[in-house]
């Protein structure tokens, strides 16, 4: 008997026989077809063939800085630029780009050196802002690319094109594919979970949308879930007042049975599927305030995350939920962070941004080396753009902002299969070209499923017609230099 | 050794076209049935209709090219020749620098595929142009000789003749009571009434099946059920997505599509009216406002955004929607590049966008109007009296935009030596003689007779939504790589019959001639002597069971509690929805950040009336399976998920009919078993069996002891929902009353159609 099929057995032995003998013997026979229901319908398990090779990380954390936080202010160090201060952005480094129609119309282009100071951290040396001082302790963890280009230059085609591979809406966002292709390791919990934390008041807090972890043309269940910061972390979880867990055991094992009543007559396989999502929905149903419970947690790791640990929805504590669900078994968790779209006051609101978030980011980090699942989990950092060296609106010492820049942002990487202490690719002087090692979204993904045990080029879904790839239609490349 | 994943699913679709297509050895092999596919799928990406990506100079995806030299100067097929063919000896290469497929396309050839390729070589490699672009002719309707079963309509016949060619046949007529529960909701979207089931039992003439369908098809609900798959295709929503997602009111063009099928608006009327009603000599408003079909798209004001780069891509959305939802093909393929598999080239994507591009429309930033020019103000057609709205629509503007090829798709990039010109795709036939160089020629064109693929692609379409699956399963895909349909034949007879039968265009004819066919009114019972032969049922030996559509499962608990508003159309409602969902997601000057329930009987409005808001459209919509509405959607393949079972047991308008369905119970029936039969046959039409009852009597006896225990509980349950039960009700009882109602509405039995 396996696991399952054993544990839903004991179930039935133990339950209260409440509903009398017939109920009771059909239950039982019912739950060895539910394991088998289970195993050929319900649980999603790997494609055959999947993972293509040995995988480096089980599990993807992706820390998502929605809005694109500027990489002159965080990692892209320029001191040479401070020279340049409301100067004019020579136009042989623009080039003649593209430019957002916020600022296409502005007379001048005035750059805009960072006002923060930069310092060395790790052994790597390597160089991070004040605005990041734990992430600074972080160094030697992380792989930081510096030279991440996308399409898009608005937020909404470039969210679109970062986790689903393509700036039009209605494709398989990327927890969706590897949902699809590794299947679930948990049993009590959906594959891929989305958290959606609050971000600093103030802050220009760009819309997100269910596209951005939608199946797409996969398979609606491999959608991701979006836990929720307040109220029921899952919709429709709790049952309503005056029936507890109790009732809801009897009442779905009358369900069961009145379900298996029928199947007796018709045969068809669906209906036994139907009664093990009755059976999950029961355990997500204890599995997901369990999870929210952090009454177990030692001082010391809660600690870490620092002291916004203990308000619901904030960024520190849905950093430790994070590492809870990969715990648990949960293949993919996108956590979503907003406001990063600083147009205007950017040295205030993206200050208020980066201690936000700071330390949770590191304590993530230090947590999962703590636990010895940093090896087996892959954590990536990052904004769907980057932004522009010259000045949005006004430029002063202390103050500036920056518009939307596509051309060049940093990323990074940490945990299963990526080299810590590195940097990869470089841009040039106004952090606004690539002069080395460019990496497109495109190429990012492509590492990333390769971190998991993919090769992107052979996954592949057919719709439409068409063999559908996370990394499109164009060549793109696992990026090897970072990886352990 | 493992198979990679693409072989793995070329065996797989070869065994099923193996069943479905009875590729015996004694058979013919038909190219685009039998080899077209598998060509297709292996080869026509380095040897097909694209030229860029045209390896060795060499296509086989045409008769010309496949019977030419290769480079060697070798024959590649030599017909009726396997030794004198390079291409047989080139599949069966062992060293891997010479072996076609190469490896690195991670495409491997199965020993039967090899095999079907001999075959076809040595019976003369017969070439066919693509099914799909010949226009169908109505084919005879095969004779069936000493039927087994009935033959109702000549759907019937083509289905048992294939039935008959795979050794299987019909099963038996459903039981009354589950084929009224069926037509029922496939007709109106919402179960029979009691009274409609007992007068349908009683009625023993014989065509009182008939009767019942020519009463559904008069319904008022008609219109409404048939308006939902609509609403999908034309990606209808009241936002206008993308970041800010603010309001739009483009109500009344759905109150247009209610009232079409309502009237049964011949369906070349439909196609014309929506892509140019606006260019019809002397357009009534109506017409106008069917325009906005074509405005549906998403639209974006965020700050900082190229007007050239959107419009471009609201021209290409309405190319898309046109192409999925008329032409079944895959056109957005050919925005970027030639199509790799179908003979579409990016002269054709542009050419048809040229028709699209043309309108007074301008790009807005930081606006939250309700519509955006061209518009008109409408009032509904269900209700021309009533208030009116402005309604985005078509408008021609003075002169046509300049267009061109844009490399690579790009907005801005594009290429001025590829000059595009109005025109339906050439592999599709010329524009129509003496039709105007505009919307209205191309409408006039999309449902002329040359056009190949309208009437087949809206009867596939019909069939999926009665049956599941299409005749042609990728309804959205009538290409190279779509799926060859089960029967052929029967497609091209109803596309025929649809196009010039008994009331030509005629939805409402097409719907009634399935519906009374005997493989419509077929038993739903899974036979186990079928399950080797065809297990996906796609040869239709019996009714294939469905999940009842998010639509359907909502507003069949509404109706079951007597709560349902009957009122036809209108501006659209916000019923019960968990606090927070708009508020945590939205952009923060969207002006639908906030979610404000409505009162009354607004809250029991059928869902196609509630508020779709795109970026976070109505949870348990989203839950069952609808479409984001975001693009064009054909299908919705229905999944199987905790969070349905969560929503059907925990949502407060499920609670609420629960409550009230118990609550009407009580007051209908005098006694306990007398109750508990109503409840589940009013629920499910059936009479439920001895154990059913025992189960739940067994059940509602332990919650009556529950709840008269703790009758603070049973109050707390019973405060779901805006609408009490009648005060005169005994609390404890109809809590307990409301969780077997609960239990009822949760019943496979009431989630299923079958």
């Amino acid at each position: 008997m396996n696991e399952i099929l054993k544990s839903a057995f004991h179930r039935a032995m133990t339950r209260r026989n409440f509903f009398g003998d017939v109920g009771f013997k059909l239950g039982v026979v019912a739950l060895a077809q539910m394991g088998l229901a289970q195993r050929t319908q319900a649980a999603p398990l790997a494609l055959p063939g999947l993972p293509h090779f040995r995988p480096r990380a089980k599990a993807l954390i992706y820390l998502h800085m929605n809005g694109g936080p500027s990489q002159l202010d965080t990692f892209d160090y320029k001191p040479s630029l401070q020279e340049f201060f409301g100067k004019n952005l020579p136009p042989t480094i623009q080039g003649g780009q593209r430019l957002s129609t916020m600022t296409s119309g502005q007379k001048s282009f005035l750059v805009a050196p960072s006002k923060f100071q930069f310092r060395q951290y790790g052994e790597c040396g390597r160089w991070v802002s004040d605005l990041l001082p734990f992430t600074g302790k972080i160094a030697d963890e992380i792989a930081v690319i510096k030279s991440v280009h996308t399409n898009a230059i608005n937020h909404d085609p470039a969210c679109t094109f970062l986790f689903t591979g393509s700036e039009i809406p209605g494709k398989a966002s990327i927890g969706s594919w590897i949902s699809y292709g590794l299947g679930s390791t948990s049993e009590n919990l959906p594959s891929f979970v989305v958290l959606t934390p609050k971000w600093p008041a103030g802050s220009n807090g760009q819309a997100i949308y269910q596209r951005l972890w939608n199946s797409g043309f996969l398979p609606g269940k491999y959608s991701g879930v979006a836990f929720r910061n307040e109220a029921d972390p899952v919709l429709y979880l709790p049952n309503p007042q005056g029936v507890d867990r109790d009732d809801r055991r009897k009442l779905l094992d009358a369900l069961g049975d009145l379900n298996h009543h029928r199947h007796k007559q018709h045969r068809d396989p669906d209906t036994l599927t139907r009664i093990e999502q009755y059976e999950m929905a029961f355990r997500l149903q204890s599995s997901v305030p369990e999870l929210a419970d952090l009454s177990g947690e030692t001082k010391a790791t809660l600690d870490l995350y620092g002291p916004d640990v203990d308000k619901p929805g904030s960024f520190a504590q849905s950093c430790l939920i994070a590492r809870r669900l990969v715990e648990r078994g949960v293949r993919t968790v996108q956590l979503f962070h907003r406001g990063w779209d600083s147009h205007g006051n950017l040295p205030k609101e993206l200050g208020n941004q980066c201690k936000d978030t700071d330390q949770g980011c590191a304590a993530l980090i230090q947590d999962l080396k703590n636990r010895g699942m940093l090896d087996e989990t892959l954590v990536v950092w990052g904004g769907e753009f980057g932004r522009t060296v010259y000045s949005q609106g006004g430029l002063s010492k202390d103050n500036y902002g920056r518009d939307h820049h596509p051309r060049n942002f940093c990323m990074w990487m940490a945990g299963g299969g990526v080299k810590g202490g590195i940097s990869h690719g470089e841009t040039d002087d106004f952090s606004y070209n690539i002069i080395e090692k460019p990496v497109h979204l495109n190429d990012l993904n492509a590492t990333i499923l390769h971190c998991l045990g993919i090769d992107h080029e052979r996954f592949i879904y057919k719709f439409q017609g068409l063999d559908q790839r996370l990394t499109g239609v164009e060549p793109s490349k696992v990026i090897k230099e970072i990886l352990a | 050794m493992l198979k990679t994943l693409i072989t793995n699913r070329c065996i797989l679709a070869l065994i099923t076209t193996g069943i479905l297509s009875a590729v015996a050895a004694d058979r013919e092999l038909a190219f685009n049935r039998d080899i077209r596919p598998v060509l297709s799928e292996n080869c026509f990406s380095c040897h097909g209709f694209d030229s860029k990506q045209r390896k060795a100079e060499m296509r086989l995806d045409i008769a010309e090219g496949a019977y030419g030299k290769a480079e060697s100067g070798a024959v590649i097929i030599k017909p009726g020749d396997i030794k004198g063919s390079e291409l047989w000896k080139r599949i069966n290469e062992t060293d891997p620098e010479e072996v076609m497929p190469p490896p690195k396309s991670h495409k491997k050839l199965s020993p039967e595929t090899k095999n079907l390729l001999r075959r076809w070589i040595e019976q003369g490699a017969k070439y066919e142009k693509h099914w799909a672009f010949v226009p169908p002719v109505r084919p005879a309707v095969p004779e069936i000789r000493n039927p087994q079963s009935a033959i109702r309509n000549p759907i019937d016949s083509f289905i048992v003749e294939r039935l008959t060619r795979a050794g299987l046949s019909l099963s038996p007529e459903a039981e009354k009571a589950r084929l009224l529960r069926r037509v029922t909701f496939d007709l109106t979207g919402l179960p029979p009434t009691l009274e409609e089931l007992d007068a349908f039992l009683a009625d023993k003439t014989p065509d009182a099946y008939e009767r019942q369908v020519d009463r559904l098809l008069a319904s008022p609900r008609y219109g409404e059920r048939m308006a939902v798959r609509w609403l999908d295709v034309a990606r209808y929503g009241d936002t206008n997505g993308y970041l800010h997602d603010h309001r739009r009111t483009s109500w009344p063009w759905r109150d247009w599509v209610i009232k079409s099928y309502n009237d049964d608006l011949p369906f070349d009327r439909f196609v014309i009216e929506q892509i140019a009603g606006d260019l019809l000599p002397d357009a009534k408003p109506e017409q106008v406002l069917a325009t906005s079909f074509c405005r549906n798209h998403l639209i974006t004001v965020e700050g900082g955004t190229i007007a050239a780069e959107y419009l471009n891509e609201y021209a290409a959305d309405r190319v898309q929607t046109m192409g999925t939802a008329f032409l079944g093909l895959t056109l957005n393929c050919c925005r970027c590049h030639d199509h790799k598999f179908d003979p579409l080239k990016q002269e054709d994507f542009y050419g048809l966008l040229a028709y699209f591009n043309s309108i007074t429309e301008k790009h807005v930033e930081n606006s939250n109007a309700v519509a955006y020019a061209p518009h008109i103000d409408a009032a509904s057609p269900l209700a021309p009296d009533g208030p009116k709205a402005k309604v985005m629509v078509m408008q021609e503007a003075e002169t046509p935009k300049p267009t061109f090829v844009l490399s690579r798709g790009q907005y801005d990039l594009p290429d001025k030596t590829r000059p595009a010109s109005r025109r339906p795709p050439h592999v599709l036939g010329a524009p129509l003689p003496g039709a105007p160089e505009n919307r209205l020629g191309l409408a006039q064109w999309l449902v002329s007779p040359q056009n190949s693929l309208l009437a087949r692609v809206t009867v596939n379409r019909l069939w999926q939504q009665f049956f599941g699956t299409g005749l042609v399963k990728s309804v959205d895909d009538f290409g190279m790589q779509g799926e060859y349909p089960t029967h052929p034949e029967l497609l091209d007879w109803l596309a025929v019959e649809f196009r010039e039968g008994a009331k030509p265009w005629s939805v409402r004819h097409i719907v009634k001639l399935i519906v009374t066919s005997a493989t419509y009114r077929q038993s739903s019972r899974v036979r186990a002597d079928v399950a080797a032969k065809d297990p996906e049922n796609r040869l239709l030996s019996r009714f294939p069971r469905q999940r009842l559509s998010a639509e359907e499962i909502r507003d069949q608990a509404i109706y079951v509690a007597g709560l349902l508003s009957e009122e036809l159309g209108g501006a659209p409602v916000f019923p019960y929805q968990p606090p927070g969902l708009w508020e945590e997601r939205a952009n923060e000057s969207s002006n639908t950040k906030v979610y404000k329930r409505s009162e009354g009987r607004a809250l029991y409005r059928r869902s196609l009336y509630t508020f779709w808001k795109r970026t976070a459209p109505p949870p348990f919509m989203s839950i069952f399976d609808a479409p984001d509405r975001t693009a064009c959607a054909v299908r919705r393949p229905p999944t199987n998920t905790p969070l349905q079972a969560l929503a059907t047991l925990n949502d407060e308008q499920s609670l609420e009919c629960a409550k009230l369905l118990a609550a009407r119970t009580l007051k209908e029936a005098p006694t306990t078993p007398e109750r508990l039969a109503l409840i589940y046959r009013r629920v499910t039409s059936r009479t439920p069996a001895e154990a059913d009852l025992r189960t739940l009597q067994n059940g509602l006896e332990s919650l009556l002891a529950r709840y008269r225990t703790s009758p603070d509980d049973a109050a707390a349950l019973l405060r779901q929902g805006v609408t009490p039960a009648p005060a005169d009700l005994d609390a404890p009882e109809l809590a307990a009353w409301m969780l077997i109602a609960n239990t009822v509405l949760n019943l496979e039995a009431t989630l299923v159609r079958d």
